[in-house]
């Protein structure tokens, strides 16, 4: 980035809650407060807020609105109910993946349908150019740039936000309500990218401060930055864009095949780069096909962050990692990356080696998530 | 008596012309939760400014330099089982090597205690 860094409406508040502010995709966010890993800890112990305005929101109104959208990625949009939320992938010509995105569905007015989108930060002018060109003119599509977006994520997020939001915590997993949170407007979704239960709040620009104020106020409550949001979803299993997941990545190697509506996947021209993301789907041993797979490295061992190399134990290498660091929750190194499809991942013959700094050290291929996701279930007591 | 570099380590040396190295407390608050250190060899010979080790936060790698030149006679065998002693004592127990000085007309292009805090001050 050229221009001066991009700042979100709590760059002020985070200056004050003592955060250190780093440059991430154009803008400066706070990387920690007390540290990573207190923070870490903490989001899977008690709640932490989370300032991820930095996401891009979109609005994308117009009759037909859910159907259009269906061209462009692979999920059941036009079943989505109103109020129900879902995760899925922009899809390329080629079977890449453009963004991950979620797709809320807002009350429809008439016969409009009304969806509110959440993109990445640095794929904000890349994704809406992208919708515009396939979906203008006959839908209207609006970036909500004076929106900001707030996470409260941890085990104790719900009784948190009962008495600021009391309809709020009725919400099942990925619902969303447009709800009071005190006396702030807000489009309030049950997720998140921590692997916990907890709530993203979508909130006017200028009532940030007062939103950010009134959840750090609560008991419990701490801010936590993008450093404890990395660990925190690379423990939960999630990709992140640009890392795990890019334009050269399929879905189907990237195990994101259940975005793939079942009843989308047997028409290949049913969504932009369908011939080739079904095509793939159902040539699982095609020559070349990858696997992300999740790696664990022993007590003590250093971090195999991304570009390390992944070899089989005759020193051969097979492939790389996308993500990786440090598990504050399991106390050792964990990674994501990249083999071919046909190495066994059972643990018993799942033993590679990772190369750091020209040392190898064993991994064992994992499943994911590494530490279990723990999102609200149908029918949970309340708090 | 100690020294320091713009790099962030100290280097103590003893009567016996053995100096022990290390990062600063700055440099543990500026990497965070340390979770991996790795220490040379015994015996490693290293110039001044070269890399003699490297430390691992939970957010990145960073090097440690040699901060004279010298002979590896130790290295902090409670670093590896316990990294965070880095953070906790930088200073003390979170030492990283010893090493046998070379030329200890090196120590003359590091700094002192209060030439290193001014120039802290200057970064800050």
């Amino acid at each position: 980035m050229v221009d001066s860094p991009l700042l979100t409406p709590l760059y002020h508040w985070h200056q004050a809650q003592g955060a250190k502010l780093v440059p991430f995709a154009g803008w400066q966010m706070p990387l920690q407060y007390a540290g990573i890993v207190a923070e870490h800890l903490h989001t899977r112990s008690a709640a932490s807020l989370f300032d991820v305005s930095h996401m891009g929101q979109l609005l994308l109104t117009g009759q037909g609105a859910d159907r259009a959208l269906e061209q462009l990625l692979p999920g059941d949009i036009v079943g989505l109910a109103e109020g129900r939320m879902r995760y899925s992938l922009l899809t390329l010509s080629h079977g890449g993946i453009l963004d991950d995105l979620m797709v809320v569905r807002l009350p429809s007015q008439g016969a409009e349908s009304r969806l509110h989108l959440v993109i990445n930060a640095a794929r904000r002018q890349v994704d809406e150019a992208h919708l515009r060109a396939h979906l203008l003119p006959d839908l209207q599509l609006e970036a909500l740039n004076s929106r900001a977006l707030l996470a409260l994520q941890g085990p104790t997020a719900a009784a948190v936000l009962a008495p600021l939001s009391p309809k709020a915590i009725d919400l099942p997993f990925m619902g969303a309500a447009e709800l009071m949170v005190g006396d702030i407007p807000c489009l309030v979704m049950r997720s998140g990218y921590t692997g916990e239960d907890g709530f993203e709040l979508s909130c006017a620009a200028d009532d940030a401060v007062a939103l950010a104020d009134l959840l750090i106020a609560q008991d419990g409550v701490l801010p936590a930055g993008l450093g404890a949001r990395d660990s925190l979803r690379l423990e939960a299993g999630l990709c992140l864009y640009g890392h795990d997941i890019d334009e050269q990545t399929n879905p189907m190697e990237a195990g994101l095949v259940w975005t793939i509506a079942k009843h989308r996947r047997d028409d290949s021209q049913g969504f932009l780069g369908a011939a080739s993301v079904l095509s793939a789907l159902k040539n699982k041993a095609a020559a070349g096909a990858r696997q992300r797979v999740g790696l664990t490295l022993a007590a003590g061992s250093p971090p195999a962050r991304e570009g390390a190399v992944i070899e089989n134990l005759a020193g051969q290498p097979i492939g790389v990692v996308t993500s990786g660091g440090f598990s504050p929750s399991l106390q050792l190194p964990i990674a994501m990356g990249y083999v071919p499809a046909d190495v066994p991942t059972d643990v018993t013959e799942g033993d590679v080696q990772v190369v750091v700094r020209s040392n190898r050290y064993l991994a064992k291929l994992s499943p994911l998530p590494f530490v279990p996701t723990r999102y609200v279930k149908p029918n949970a007591t309340k708090p | 008596m100690t020294y320091y570099t713009k790099e962030h380590e100290w280097l103590e040396l003893a009567a016996d012309g053995v100096a022990t190295v290390g990062i600063t407390d700055y440099a543990q608050k500026q990497l965070g939760d340390v979770v991996f250190v790795e220490l040379p060899a015994i015996g490693k010979t290293v110039a001044q400014a070269a890399e003699i080790a490297v430390v691992e936060s939970v957010k990145a790698a960073s090097e440690v330099y040699a901060p004279v030149s010298g002979t590896v006679v130790a290295a902090n065998e409670d670093l590896p089982a316990n990294p965070g002693l880095v953070n906790q004592a930088p200073q003390g127990a979170g030492w990283f090597v010893k090493l046998r000085l070379s030329d200890q007309g090196e120590l003359a292009k590091l700094l002192d205690e209060a030439g290193y805090q001014a120039y802290l001050a200057s970064i800050s």
